[in-house]
C-alpha cells in the first residue's frame, strides 16, 4: 500500500530541476552576455554619445530603431 | 543543468529573442513609425538641427525598413541571450516553480527594470526633441537608471529571501516590492532631469510616440517570455512527460 503510494506521488507532483552551478554558467556568461551588451551598445549608443569608428553610418542605419526602443538618439 | 543544458537554453534564448523582435518590429513600424514621420516632418518644417538622410546618406525609407528591421532584430537577440542566461540560474532556485512560470517572471521583472523604470525618469523623445548639445549627459544618465533599476531589483530579490523565513514568504515579497519602489522614488529625486525643452513640439505626437516606445517594449518582452519559457520546458522535459519532469528531463539534458 504505502509502496504503491509513493510513486502516484511523485507523479501527482513533479519534482524541481536541480539548479545549476555558479560555476557551469560563468563561462557562457561571460562570453555570450560581454557579446550580448556589445550588440545592445551598437544599437543604442554608438556615434551618439560615443563612437567607436568614426563618421555616422552605424547611427543613421539603426536611427529609427534606436528611438522606438527608447535610447537617446540626438 | 550542465553547461550543454546552458548551451541549449542559450540557443533558445537568442531565437526566442529573434521572434519576439520580430513581434516588436511589426509594433514599431505600424505604431511608431507614424510619430516618428510626423517628428520629422515638425522637424524640418521648423528647419531643426539635426538634419535626417542628409545627403542621402541613409534614405528615410531605408530608416524606416531595414535600419529599423536591424536595430530592433538584434536588439531582440541581444537580451534573449542575456535573458535566458539569467533564467537559467532562476530555474530550481525560484521554489518549485517550472521553466514556463520561471520565465515569465523574469521577463516581466526584466521589462520593469530595463525599460519600464528609466521610462519613468527619462522617457524616449522622437526625433526632434532633444539637444545634441546634451546627447552625453543623457546617455550616461539612462543606462545609470538602466544599471541602478537591475541592482535594485537584484537587492530586493536578496532581502525578500532573507527576510523570508522570519516573516514568510507572502511578506517577504510585499516588503521586498516596497522596499524596491521606495529605493526607486529616492533615486527619481537624487537624480537630475533630463533637461530636454520640446518647444512647439506637439504634445499629441510626443504622447503618441512615447506610447508606442512602450509597446515595442511591451511586445518584445511579453512575447520572449511566452516563447522562451514554452522552449525550455520542452527541452527540459522532453516529450512534456509530466511524471518525470524534473529529475528524468534534467538527467536527459545531463547525458545528451
Amino acid at each position: 500500500m504505502a509502496q504503491s503510494f509513493a510513486p502516484e506521488a511523485a507523479s501527482a507532483q513533479p519534482q524541481a530541476i536541480a539548479p545549476v552551478s555558479l560555476k557551469t554558467l560563468a563561462p557562457w556568461a561571460a562570453f555570450f552576455g560581454i557579446l550580448m551588451l556589445v550588440l545592445l551598445y551598437f544599437v543604442g549608443a554608438e556615434q551618439g554619445a560615443t563612437s567607436v569608428f568614426s563618421g555616422t553610418n552605424v547611427h543613421e542605419w539603426v536611427h529609427d530603431g534606436r528611438h522606438l526602443l527608447g535610447f537617446p538618439c540626438h | 543543468m550542465n553547461s550543454i543544458a546552458v548551451r541549449g537554453m542559450l540557443v533558445r534564448g537568442m531565437l526566442a529573442g529573434l521572434l519576439a523582435g520580430g513581434f516588436a518590429l511589426l509594433v514599431s513600424y505600424f505604431l511608431g513609425e507614424p510619430a516618428v514621420d510626423a517628428a520629422i516632418a515638425f522637424e524640418e518644417h521648423h528647419a531643426g538641427a539635426h538634419e535626417h538622410g542628409e545627403e542621402a546618406l541613409v534614405t528615410r525609407t531605408m530608416q524606416a525598413t531595414a535600419g529599423l528591421a536591424t536595430g530592433v532584430l538584434i536588439y531582440g537577440v541581444a537580451i534573449g541571450g542575456i535573458a535566458a542566461l539569467v533564467i537559467c540560474y532562476g530555474l530550481g532556485r525560484m521554489g518549485r516553480l517550472g521553466p514556463r512560470a520561471v520565465s515569465a517572471l523574469i521577463s516581466g521583472a526584466a521589462l520593469v527594470c530595463v525599460y519600464v523604470v528609466p521610462f519613468l525618469k527619462y522617457p524616449a523623445n522622437p526625433p526632434a526633441v532633444g539637444d545634441p548639445e546634451t546627447i552625453g549627459r543623457r546617455t550616461a544618465l539612462y543606462f545609470l537608471l538602466v544599471v541602478l533599476a537591475v541592482i535594485l531589483c537584484v537587492a530586493a530579490v536578496l532581502a525578500g529571501k532573507a527576510l523570508a523565513p522570519r516573516i514568510g514568504g507572502w511578506w517577504a515579497s510585499v516588503a521586498g516590492g516596497v522596499g524596491f519602489v521606495l529605493a526607486l522614488w529616492l533615486a527619481f529625486v537624487l537624480m537630475p532631469g533630463s533637461g530636454i525643452d520640446a518647444g512647439h513640439f506637439p504634445a499629441d505626437v510626443l504622447w503618441e510616440f512615447r506610447v508606442a516606445t512602450l509597446a515595442v517594449h511591451v511586445t518584445l518582452w511579453t512575447a520572449f517570455g511566452l516563447v522562451f519559457g514554452e522552449l525550455a520546458e520542452r527541452l527540459l522535459a522532453p516529450g512534456g512527460r509530466r511524471a518525470d519532469a524534473g529529475r528524468g528531463a534534467v538527467g536527459a539534458a545531463a547525458v545528451q
